[in-house]
């Protein structure tokens, strides 16, 4: 019987992909955000909340990432700021060659951040790095305090949670400290953000924080 | 469920050693999988038959080694076991840990039938087929 030591990474070739993707958007200073968040969390609302209050402060870009359709991007488009849409067809998470292929037809535009959307899932998209600076998990209040129990890859791969819908926990079953504590104990140096974009509330300090994370 | 395209990024490196395998010269590709890797076995060994059974690597098992979660605390500087949800040092009660095994998605090994061990395989499997 004879045995070859094969010892490589699985996902090795993504990972490459993701080193070149990061030295790009280290090339241009760029800010880069993995968003990452069950189907129907908001993470499309934040990123249009995120382009209206800094549209003063920096230029934001943003690739999408849907199973199918472009109506993420149409709405963002909306705004005025460079997106591309990508439709995995079915795949369940984005990997760092479609993220590259989606950046070479924005990079030569003006942005210092860069939103990457993934799919809506909370399993699968924390495998894979795209180059990012950083994931950020956004979790809504409808969908209950027990998700990061539930998920603790992802949390414990993310350095920022957005508990978002805030304005809908007097009519849900999900009380925010338990949520907190739940996220804190898989990681306790998640730097938490509780969001409403119906009523506008938190994203400022969102914001600041993106600011403070820039490379300028 | 990302099994699949795990599945087929180890057959790429499998077929990387092996790109023209004679039918019967794998004998298994070992894998470690990390308990936080989100990789569910039964399905990943799934997709690795499916994508492999209409190929000269036909029959060739997936052995997958799970791998525990294993921290260290910075409090006690001790190294312990843990498991899901709990992230927080079994000894102490610390949750600044780090996580120093868990997360691997490997190819370990290709394990190759011995001659011998090919031609019983062979013949076996040819049984089977009448």
């Amino acid at each position: 019987m004879s045995v070859i030591t094969i010892e490589r990474k699985v996902l090795e070739k993504n990972d490459a992909i993701a080193q070149l993707n990061r030295d790009s958007f280290k090339k241009k200073n760029l800010f880069t955000m993995n968003l990452v968040s069950s189907p129907g969390s908001g993470k499309t609302s934040l990123i249009e909340k995120t382009i209206h209050y800094t549209r003063n402060k920096f230029n934001v870009a943003v690739i999408e990432g849907d199973v199918q359709t472009s109506l993420d991007a149409e709405r963002v488009a909306a705004y005025g700021v460079p997106v591309v849409q990508i439709i995995t067809q079915g795949a369940c998470h984005l990997e760092a060659g479609l993220v590259k292929d989606a950046y070479g037809q924005i990079e030569k535009n003006n942005f210092e951040v860069l939103f990457i959307e993934n799919v809506g899932n909370l399993v699968c998209p924390a495998g894979y790095d795209l180059g990012e600076d950083l994931k950020v998990v956004i979790v809504s209040t409808t969908e209950g305090d027990d998700k990061p129990l539930k998920y603790p890859a992802m949390f414990r791969n993310a350095s920022a949670l957005i508990i978002n819908k805030i304005d809908l926990v007097p009519y849900v079953n999900c009380s925010l400290e338990i949520l907190k504590k739940n996220a804190l104990s898989i990681n306790p140096s998640l730097k938490i953000f509780k969001t409403s974009c119906t009523t506008d509330e938190g994203i400022n300090e969102w914001c600041n924080w993106i600011e403070s994370k820039m490379k300028r | 469920m990302h099994e699949l395209s795990v599945a087929q990024e180890i057959l790429g490196i499998v077929n990387q050693y092996f790109p023209n395998p004679k039918p019967n010269t794998v004998k298994s590709v070992k894998v470690k999988v990390g308990k936080l890797s989100n990789i569910l076995t039964d399905s990943l060994a799934f997709c690795f038959d499916a994508i492999t059974s209409d190929t000269t690597l036909s029959g060739a098992k997936l052995e997958m080694i799970e791998i525990p979660i294993k921290i260290n605390c910075t409090g006690c500087n001790q190294e312990s076991e843990i498991e899901p949800p709990v992230f927080a040092c079994p000894i102490c009660g610390n949750n600044q840990i780090k996580i120093v095994s868990g997360t691997e998605l490997w190819v370990d090994e290709i394990e190759l039938f011995d001659e011998n061990e090919s031609v019983t395989a062979l013949q076996s499997r040819d049984k089977e087929d009448k």
